[in-house]
């Protein structure tokens, strides 16, 4: 809620500067003509909105792929969102030094929530779901994300570093590609390196089949020499430190200043887009833009003075996910596809 | 090497220490936080007592942040206890406060009498069929009803929302200051829910109807076909379609009746709390959550709701009394998780003997009694 509200006053400024007058959203400055049509603008912030998005829902992947169900996703983005802002406030050195530290941090941070969720889950054999929640309502807009915040002043003043857009070169100002493809931040870019490096990693590398295989049947993988435990936590710990670093993009990216629950629930979309993705790398790519598209059209909306009630517009993401969620869960899509096998199922040596 | 064996029964001493020994440690983990932030554990642990049960008018106050607490703790036991994850009494008790408001918006005029009842039975038809949208959802097409229930809650603020700041509904003040600054309708004085004074502190109406709940919800799940059926179908899916039970309908009526218990708390709040639907401070309540934490810690036992909700309403009421440079908002909720934590954690020790393995040992096959094969 807090964060939507933010956004539309971001949105009001917008309107009153006029068009792609903002260095935050991706709108070309300078390429007029075709790149300020609307339908451009909409795709080129769906897929700024759709980053966090992206990588969270990524990290999810990657953790669920391994058998473990984590429900902590809005938990760790806020644990890295907060870790991101300190860091963007306190660390010294250039701008650019600034903000990879603050996204380390983010990666950091998120990684060792995980790790709470790893250990209780493996090691404590607490049931996923229930551990999950614990982890979102501990770390969450409530919780220790928010005491931390308060505790270290983050929402005093707006961070000092910010993540701001490459332009490769001149190729920006293209027609059409220059707004989609050439003007985004790094972390945007690192989101795609990173859909192909997992996809490879996943269908490409024994590694991870080594880790498909403990998420279908970690009695076979066991029997097969591979370490199950291990790799559950491997993998769930990275999965936190991707979470981590989606959380880094709301304070690095959208908005420069902390409120608490600054994520707005985006953590709980991530899950969806998960399952909207049948756990694959490009599908989730696909269904994050779809989302950020939805998260951003209230915002593109506004700015071109549209007039649309601000509730409803709040509220199309989430409705959004409701009824993709339907569509993804019926019948021929389940057939095909499907979540790993022993997801959210633990593993006991002796209770075979 | 470690190795753990599942035990067989548990003894009686374990299920009383363990959960103090977790609260104990996540107390202590809780100190070790709030030392960090450089604030004395200690003096902000008195306060919490002080200002959450001890000084005077504290427990009327407690109570008073405990009834919501109670609303949402036996929604979410209701449901978790056929393996049904309802996330969504956040949005089910704020949908339950339109409904309660609406209700006594609307029969200005007439009795309390029947006023009041009126207000009840839209809250919890309201908190029901918002958690009915989810049950459908999940009985008939199968989505997951973790997901869906936590949009709902989304949704719920922003349908709050728009009937207060978003639209000139009847849910709006739209005399005086109303006109300039959105707040919400107040029902009639006389419609507010009646309270019990006794000396040292008072109750109100709508914690007697926790408890009330709380007792039906107890019976229902010991001693009714329906309990038996949340049961069976929760622990074993199949046997239950084998026995012919109704699967999709028990979904949907669990879910229901969960969703109508965290209504009633949104027709609490509005009678006997605020008297009118404040969407901004139910978005920043977290209710729904707390209720989560509230019905893991009574281990999904509605009796021991009421008095885990009692202690987390103390929490909460001191969090907000104390509420300062020294005392964040956030320390509640972080207090809270890190019990919820650390008692499910501590679970461990009640389920596992704890076995330290000679050398070789490792490969020791431990026999589980049948039944006791898969965790949760």
């Amino acid at each position: 809620m807090i964060a939507s509200t933010a956004l539309v006053q971001v949105a009001t400024v917008l309107a009153q500067a006029g068009d792609g007058a903002s260095s935050a959203l991706p709108v070309a400055s300078t390429g007029g003509g075709v790149n300020s049509n609307l339908l451009i603008v909409i795709f080129a912030s769906a897929i700024f909105y759709g980053t966090p998005l992206l990588l969270a829902a990524l990290g999810e992947m990657l953790t669920e792929r391994s058998g473990v169900l984590n429900l902590g996703v809005e938990g760790m983005m806020l644990m890295g969102a907060v870790a991101a802002c300190w860091t963007s406030l306190h660390a010294g050195g250039s701008g650019w030094m600034v903000v990879t530290q603050a996204m380390l941090a983010a990666v950091v941070v998120g990684g060792l929530t995980a790790a709470l969720h790893a250990v209780l889950v493996l090691t404590f054999r607490v049931e996923q779901i229930v551990s999950g929640l614990a982890i979102t309502i501990l770390a969450g807009a409530a919780g220790l994300s928010s005491y931390l915040a308060a505790s270290l002043d983050l929402a005093s003043s707006p961070i000092p570093h910010r993540l701001e857009p490459i332009h490769v070169g001149g190729l920006a100002d293209l027609p059409v590609a220059g707004p989609l493809l050439f003007d985004h931040n790094l972390l945007t870019y690192l989101s795609w390196v990173l859909v192909a490096v997992l996809w490879w990693y996943l269908f490409r590398s024994r590694r991870g089949l080594h880790l498909r295989a403990v998420g279908e049947s970690p009695a076979t993988a066991d029997a097969m020499g591979i370490d199950v435990v291990r790799t559950r936590y491997v993998h769930t710990i990275a999965g936190g430190g991707l979470a981590g670093l989606a959380g880094a993009f709301y304070p690095l990216a959208i908005i420069p200043l902390w409120s608490d629950g600054l994520t707005g629930g985006r953590g709980w979309i991530a899950l969806a887009l998960v399952i909207f993705g049948f756990w694959r790398p490009e599908l989730i790519l696909v269904g994050a833009y779809l989302f950020g598209a939805f998260s951003s059209l209230g915002l593109t909306l506004q700015a071109r003075n549209v007039e649309v009630s601000t509730q409803l517009l709040d509220s199309l993401p989430y409705l959004m996910t409701i009824v993709v969620l339907v569509f993804v869960s019926t019948g021929w899509a389940r057939r095909r596809l499907g979540a790993p096998a022993a997801l959210g199922t633990p593993y006991e040596r002796e209770a075979r | 090497m470690i190795r753990l064996e599942r035990r067989v029964d548990q003894p009686r001493w374990l299920s009383l220490a363990v959960p103090l020994g977790s609260i104990a440690v996540a107390l202590l983990v809780g100190a070790v936080v709030v030392a960090l932030s450089g604030n004395d554990a200690i003096a902000t642990y008195s306060r919490i007592v002080d200002r959450g049960f001890t000084s005077r008018g504290a427990f009327t106050a407690t109570l008073t942040a405990a009834t919501p607490l109670l609303f949402t703790g036996l929604a979410a036991a209701t449901a978790f206890r056929m393996g049904i994850f309802n996330i969504g009494g956040e949005g089910q008790l704020i949908v339950g406060a339109v409904g309660a408001s609406g209700a006594g918006i609307v029969l200005d005029g007439r009795p309390a009498a029947l006023a009041i009842p009126a207000m009840l039975v839209a809250g919890a038809a309201c908190g029901a069929a918002w958690a009915g949208i989810a049950a459908v959802l999940r009985a008939w097409l199968n989505t997951n009803e973790i997901i869906t229930t936590l949009m709902l809650n989304y949704l719920a603020i922003n349908l709050a929302t728009y009937l207060v700041f978003g639209s000139k509904s009847r849910w709006r003040d739209l005399e005086g200051s109303g006109l300039m600054f959105p707040k919400g309708k107040a029902i009639p004085e006389a419609f507010e829910f009646p309270s019990v004074d006794f000396g040292n502190f008072t109750v109100s109406f709508g914690f007697f109807i926790g408890i009330a709940a709380a007792i039906a919800l107890y019976v229902a799940f010991r001693s009714t076909r329906f309990g038996f059926q949340t049961r069976v179908i929760g622990d074993e899916p199949r046997a239950a379609a084998y026995a012919g039970m109704r699967t999709k309908r028990t979904i949907l009526a669990l879910l229901a009746l969960s969703g109508a218990v965290a209504g009633l708390g949104g027709a609490s709040d509005v009678g006997d709390t605020r008297h009118l639907l404040d969407p901004k401070a139910l978005g920043q309540a977290g209710y729904g959550y707390a209720g989560i934490v509230v019905a893991a810690l009574a281990r999904l036992n509605p009796l021991a709701v009421v008095g885990v909700s009692i202690l987390m309403g103390g929490l909460a009421n001191a969090g907000r009394a104390l509420q300062g440079p020294d005392f964040p908002a956030g320390l509640v909720g972080t207090l809270q998780g890190l019990l919820l934590v650390c008692t499910l954690a501590g679970e461990l020790f009640a389920r596992y003997r704890i076995r330290r393995a000679g050398a070789g040992a490792g490969v020791v096959a431990v026999a589980a009694p049948p039944g006791a094969g898969v965790q949760g």
